[in-house]
């Protein structure tokens, strides 16, 4: 076993080495290096080639018409595109937007931009299971509403939004939804035939692509219209200028073609080492696991332990490779945006770990894990004058706590 | 973040964790923070006859900087007059620790706390002195 162990798949995923193969190929002079819009000369033609077969992979995993996919460079540009184009597009129509607060930053402060030009944008809260429920959606809607953007799956707690049900609210209302795929394109079935859906953005590096690369699906029937964002070449029919990065899109379609054909299995395999992890954890006193967990993916615990600081927490697992919501490893001394709008008070936010568990994850890893967490806590929690308080029966949320 | 190898010590082997009895009018008690901040430190100290620190313990709810800023004041009170304890300064102990800026809250919370207790016992002596006057007067 190779210490630290990666368990921090959401955050990012090491390339698969296939794909590593496929984008090495499209670099060198020997290789297919060629510009995809040059016309005029086979290693153009051989590029657009490489680009037009990625762009078939990433359509098939999520069932549309390679014609709907948009190259970006990842899913913030993705998301950011939906958002401003679409809101641009239909400005006349009306100005109003409904997004969620547990939404990713790159939807959020794309909103954020949309209020300083003058949108308005309701902030939907999630239930305490961390899900946007269809009818909490349709409730919002107003006869000035042109734009829904929500998560399929959430990044910090992994559940996983009832898409195709929302869709039907957006379409009889005729309301555009966008939807950011970034964390669930390649773990789940994703139908865009079934789902109502007409913006929806993916990324390569979630799911053993490279970083640097995503793209935006845009319906074609109907119609969904979206302002660029970029301007320059008119490339992909004018909605994303930019040379094509070809070595990226021929990695991302590898990337897409390699989940499509190993998805199903890969999350039954996952979701055991999920369960082992959770098993293994669970009767620790006063843990708390954040978001449902029968609508998840099968990748992600999120899951606190009370009265143990969550950095302090990462400190003693320094050889294991995870996140915390706790606010000391946040820039902006906030614990997580996320745990609160589910109803998880501070201390329960600041105590939080995300394990996500991916391709290379073994048993091993898992049972070494489950091991340096159960020893961490427990020594945190001889060092913590909380556990000491809670063991003595007081109750925490009767101290009146000198906050500084 | 990377952590300096004096509060990687202090994290690894945290000196004098442990509870004092708060009933013991020798003992005084700070507690500063507040667990939504994410942190909370519990500085004890007993002192002797003399007015002297002989023995000092705590108990940190943070992260590790908090953790060690604790450990390293409970070295550094013990032996001193409470008088010699109340000048230390935050500054000492995230210069000793090499805190970076974002942890300098946790020296602060560290000479808080030695504070908070230096006061509390100085609190509960006087009280006790007032009542063996009382005593001594009655009699």
């Amino acid at each position: 076993m190779q210490l630290p162990i990666y368990l921090d798949y959401s955050a990012t995923t090491p390339v698969d080495p296939r794909v590593a193969k496929a984008m090495a190929e499209c670099l060198t002079i020997e290789s297919n290096f060629g510009n995809p819009a040059s016309r005029s000369h086979q290693f153009g033609w051989k590029a657009e080639e490489a680009v037009e077969n990625a762009r078939r992979n990433v359509a098939d995993l999520v069932n549309c018409d390679p014609r709907e996919i948009v190259w970006t460079s990842g899913a913030t540009e993705a998301d950011n595109l939906a958002l401003k184009g679409a809101a641009h597009f239909h400005h006349r129509k009306g100005k109003h937007i409904i997004t969620s607060k547990i939404e990713h930053k790159a939807v959020l402060d794309s909103c954020r931009q949309l209020e300083r030009e003058g949108y308005d944008v309701t902030y939907l809260d999630p239930d305490g299971n961390g899900l946007i429920s269809p009818e909490t959606v349709e409730k919002a809607l107003r006869p000035d509403t042109i734009l829904v953007s929500l998560m399929h799956v959430n990044n910090e707690i992994g559940v996983i939004n009832d898409i195709e049900a929302i869709g039907e609210v957006t379409r009889r209302n005729k309301v555009i939804f966008h939807v950011d795929a970034a964390q669930s394109a390649g773990k789940l079935e994703i139908d865009l035939e079934k789902m109502q859906v007409d913006l929806m953005a993916f990324t390569a590096h979630k799911i053993y692509g490279p970083k640097g690369i995503g793209a935006l699906y845009v319906r074609r029937k109907p119609r969904a219209r979206i302002e660029a964002q970029m301007h320059g070449g008119g490339h992909e029919r004018g909605m994303r200028s930019g040379t094509l990065a070809t070595h990226q899109i021929v990695g991302m379609g590898e990337a897409y073609r390699i989940a499509r054909e190993e998805m199903a299995e890969e999350a039954r395999r996952t979701r055991a080492l999920r369960d082992r992890l959770l098993r293994g954890l669970e009767d620790i006193e006063e843990v708390y696991v954040n978001g449902d967990l029968t609508q998840r993916v099968p990748g992600n615990l999120n899951i606190s332990f009370n009265f143990v600081e969550g950095e302090s927490l990462m400190m003693a697992l320094r050889e294991l490779a995870l996140s915390s919501g706790s606010a000391c490893t946040s820039a902006s001394l906030e614990p997580s945006y996320v745990l609160r709008a589910i109803g998880r008070n501070d201390e329960l936010a600041h105590s939080s770990l995300r394990i996500s568990i991916g391709r290379f994850t073994t048993e091993q890893d898992i049972d070494y894990a489950i091991e340096r967490i159960r020893h961490a806590v427990a020594k945190l929690r001889e060092l913590s004058p909380l556990w000491d308080m809670y063991k003595d029966g007081v109750d925490l949320d009767q101290v009146q706590w000198a906050a500084h | 973040m990377a952590y300096s190898d004096k509060v990687l010590d202090h994290y690894e082997n945290p000196r004098n964790v442990g509870r004092l009895d708060d009933g013991d009018a020798n003992v005084g008690t700070g507690m500063v923070g507040a667990p939504a901040c994410g942190d909370v430190m519990r500085l004890q100290i007993k002192v002797d006859g003399d007015g002297v620190i002989e023995d000092a313990k705590f108990k940190t709810y943070g992260c590790g900087s908090a953790i060690a800023s604790s450990s390293l004041l409970t070295e550094w009170v013990k032996g001193r007059s409470l008088e010699d304890a109340t000048q230390i300064r935050n500054k000492d102990i995230a210069d000793e620790l090499g805190l970076p800026p974002v942890k300098i809250h946790c020296s602060v919370l560290a000479e808080d706390a030695i504070k908070a207790a230096i006061a509390d016992v100085r609190k509960k002596q006087g009280q006790s002195e007032a009542a063996e006057d009382e005593a001594v007067a009655e009699a």
